[in-house]
């Protein structure tokens, strides 16, 4: 584990330093201009004329005593910037997790019932459009129905400033219904992920000798379908769910950007345009994190599911 | 009182109102006016950061001593009256005296001065104060700058956000000013709006400084600055009301489709003195440009009219040289440049380009600064292709890629926009000057023109006090400028300020947002 994040530490490091430009060059774009003492003097406070293999020491030592450095861009420290947003992210990423598994598997199974049907067709093209539609479009749309032309929903941030008093279910249901839109667009990258996966594993399990014994023991369609169909169908969905929270992260860039979701997706994409590199790499650490502890709760409910699975 | 004294009375009340950009209904107090901004600044001291994005902040939260009209004209802001005096080398600022900062320490004269010698040393903008060599406190109420030589750019540097009034018992504890944590937190400036609560990349809440030096302003009770990045995601959000106001809009289709909006008014009002020009920069030392024949072909095989009517979709203006057509020095009687294929050809043919086998002469590359210069870019390659020159468009990932191809000098053309800021000592003269060639450094003579007599008019006009005066030297600048053609300037970046029917007053001076909303206010 120690070494997996040494790893990432060094290469995540090593390809953000092949980039060209610099902090120094985005300050000067803030600033309408620098000259060349300024420049210098930037690079130099923040330890851009060090040689590159200093400065990665310096890192990968700082990083070990869980020093995630200083944000160059606003000049806070990472740590703080990116615990500020965490909550926002996970909120995101997890309700359009949950969302997308849930939707995913009530389709799969619903299309497993009659796989030639016009029924199974349309939750195929359905979660395809989702598939191959790109999410920030996805996002406008979704904002051009139901913010613009149906205002129900707000188009940016995470809850609305200019309510300033209210009991925690006004926050509660404000926090909600900015969320519905951007959760709504991530997840639909993965409705058609998790209902064909779905789908596909039903259909074999349907075909089972314990199925068919389950029917002849005269168990209802519902029981069939849900205590003994369903829950031995689910290992390749949960295994797959848990292989792409990476994924379902990095989407989570995008999405946050198109909606301004006050998250780690903002926060990287700034970085990333502001060469804001400490910050880059703490967002990196903590996305692999992130993905690890994701892995680590698709095996405990692997085993939840499927008592024989041994972690 | 006789009646043509009442009405002489009534059209100079009239003139000067309308000069400010006041409107004549009752302004209203209270209220909260929610803006969009489409970056996250880094911090909110304007002091010791440029830039629109921390100036509309700043402008709210730190007084200047001056401000300006939309006749360019200065008015009294935090000094009530100035002289200017030894021919130009001396400015007496007389300050308002019951004048407090944001936490009711009164502002001083010693706070003038350690305003100015923090800005001279933080701020990107060398020009804007370097004859300021010194500046005197006689008592608590008067700063008297002394200069070197005569500076006319000095006004307008010491209005908008440019010359930030910051604290001295805040700012002057021993800290680096430039990573003061004050300047994100709890920050302490004199302006008509307090700081509430900045969340980087997210909003800034701003709300009325009770103790604001002038008397019943500001009329709003709170702004609320809300970072969206995606230009679609504001326009949605101007279309249904859920922002009132966005300033610096600049994306040609998103102007013409708000202007089909009846709740909302679209300007392109308020951005003289900002001065965003689009240009074409040539590279005038290394490879084909360097030759001013294959730059005047280049310029005559452009189509001017094409860039502002199908790529700005009419919604930006034609500059024809780097200083803003808003601005007074503007000349616009210089070589235009008008589309002709014809004499394109015939120049590089005289030059010595012959056209190969193929049709082509040789190739050259374009490069762009920012996304929305792309089609400019490649507007160039299909233009250029009719005289024979072959164009590859270079698309970098980002700014600091872009900024490290063309301040090194590797570039034949790029496309840019560049700012004027005010006055063109501050943000015109460092395209041309010959000292301004630094290698690595955007945004100075990255083209690396060099031309004596230019540097000399240059010099003479940033001295010049008599405004006739400079504006011939200016005019005959220009000329220069269009002849030697480092530089073919197209048009103005269109920037539009868009806001709801609802918002009073919104700041349509010369500096936009980069000036105080104290007089901005929401209707019934």
């Amino acid at each position: 584990m120690l070494l997996v994040l040494l790893v990432v530490v060094v290469l995540n490091f090593l390809m953000l330093h092949l980039a060209p430009g610099d902090i120094a060059d985005t300050i000067a774009q803030t600033m309408g201009g620098a000259d060349e003492q300024d420049m210098a003097e930037l690079r130099k406070q923040y330890g851009l004329d060090q040689p590159f293999f200093i400065q990665l020491f310096n890192y990968v030592v700082r990083v070990a005593l869980l020093d995630f450095g200083h944000s160059h861009f606003y000049n806070l420290p990472v740590f703080d910037l990116i615990m500020e947003r965490f909550p926002a992210t996970l909120l995101l990423v997890f309700s359009a997790q949950i969302l997308s598994l849930f939707v995913g598997i009530l389709l799969g199974v619903y299309a497993a019932q009659n796989p030639n049907g016009l029924s199974s067709l349309f939750v195929n093209m359905f979660s395809l459009f989702g598939y191959a539609a790109p999410v920030f479009w996805t996002g406008i749309l979704l904002l051009i129905a139901f913010s613009l032309h149906i205002p129900i929903f707000p188009v940016s941030g995470m809850r609305d400033i200019t309510i300033e008093s209210g009991n925690f279910f006004v926050h509660f249901f404000d926090v909600l219904r900015h969320l519905f839109l951007p959760m709504i667009t991530l997840a639909s990258i993965f409705f058609a992920y998790y209902s064909r996966l779905c789908r596909a594993s039903m259909l074999e399990v349907l075909g089972a000798d314990f199925v068919r014994t389950a029917k002849a023991k005269g168990l209802s369609k519902k029981d069939v379908l849900l205590k003994h169909a369903l829950k031995n169908s689910l290992s390749p969905v949960i295994t797959f769910a848990g292989l792409s929270f990476s994924a379902v992260v990095s989407g989570a860039i995008l999405v946050e950007t198109v909606y301004s979701w006050p998250g780690l997706g903002t926060l990287a994409f700034n970085s990333i345009i502001s060469r804001d590199t400490p910050v880059l790499l703490g967002i990196l650490i903590f996305s692999t994190l992130m993905v690890t502890v994701g892995n680590l709760l698709t095996d405990l409910t692997l085993k939840a599911l499927d008592p024989r699975i041994k972690i | 009182m006789n009646k043509h004294f009442l009405k002489t009375l009534l059209l100079t009340a009239t003139l000067i109102f309308t000069s400010l950009g006041v409107s004549f209904a009752e302004p209203k107090k209270g209220g909260t006016l929610i803006a969009a901004v489409g970056n996250s600044p880094r911090h909110l001291n304007p002091a010791v950061q440029s830039g629109i994005v921390t100036g509309f902040p700043g402008a709210q939260l730190f007084a200047t001593p001056i401000r300006y009209d939309n006749n360019w004209e200065p008015q009294p802001y935090l000094a009530e009256s100035w002289e200017i005096s030894d021919g130009g080398k001396t400015v007496r600022l007389n300050l308002v005296k019951d004048a407090v900062f944001h936490d009711g320490v009164p502002i001083k004269s010693s706070d003038v001065k350690f305003s100015l010698e923090t800005i001279k040393k933080n701020h990107p903008f060398k020009t804007m104060f370097a004859p300021v060599v010194s500046v005197e406190t006689p008592d608590e109420h008067t700063a008297i700058l002394k200069l070197s030589s005569p500076h006319p750019a000095l006004m307008l540097a010491m209005s908008s956000q440019l010359m930030a009034i910051i604290p001295e018992h805040v700012y002057g504890d021993g800290q680096d000013p430039k990573t003061h944590p004050q300047n994100s937190e709890n920050v302490v400036g004199s302006g008509p709006f307090k700081l509430v609560e900045f969340k980087s990349g997210e909003h800034i809440i701003l709300e009325r400084f009770d103790d604001f030096f002038i008397d019943g302003r500001p009329y709003l009770d709170k702004m609320v600055l809300k970072i969206i990045k995606d230009p679609a995601t504001r326009t949605i959000g101007l279309e249904n009301g859920e922002i009132d106001f966005y300033a610096f809009e600049n994306v040609a289709r998103n102007i013409v489709r708000l202007k089909k909006n009846d709740n909302l008014t679209v300007t392109p009002d308020g951005y003289a003195a900002i001065g965003p020009i689009d240009w074409l920069a040539f590279n005038t030392k290394t490879g084909k440009t360097a030759d001013v024949n294959v730059r005047r072909a280049i310029a005559y095989a452009i189509d001017r009219n094409f860039i502002l009517k199908a790529i700005m979709l009419g919604v930006a203006d034609e500059a024809r040289t780097g200083i803003h057509p808003g601005s007074p020095f503007y000349e616009p009687n210089v070589e235009p440049y008008n589309l002709d294929i014809d004499k394109a050809n015939k120049i590089l043919d005289d030059a010595g380009y012959k056209k190969g086998s193929d049709g082509m002469r040789f190739g050259l590359t374009v490069d762009f600064g920012w996304p929305g210069l792309k089609p400019n870019a490649e507007y160039t390659k299909a233009a250029l292709k009719k005289i024979g020159i072959d164009v590859t468009v270079r698309a970098s990932a980002d700014f600091p890629t872009w900024a490290k191809t063309v301040s090194n000098h590797n570039f034949d053309l790029t496309w840019d926009t560049v700012f004027n800021w005010g006055d063109p000592v501050i943000g015109v003269h460092r395209t041309y000057q010959t000292s301004n060639i630094k290698k690595g450094v955007i945004w100075s003579n990255t083209q690396q023109y060099s031309n004596p007599k230019v540097d000399a008019i240059m010099e003479k006009a940033g001295v010049e006090n008599d405004m006739d005066k400079r504006k011939a030297l200016y005019s005959e600048l220009q000329k220069m400028l269009a002849n030697d053609l480092p530089v073919y300037w197209t048009n103005t970046l269109p920037y539009h300020t868009i806001y709801s029917k609802k918002v009073g007053n919104p700041p349509m001076g010369i500096w936009a947002t980069s000036s105080p909303m104290d007089m901005t206010y929401i209707k019934d």
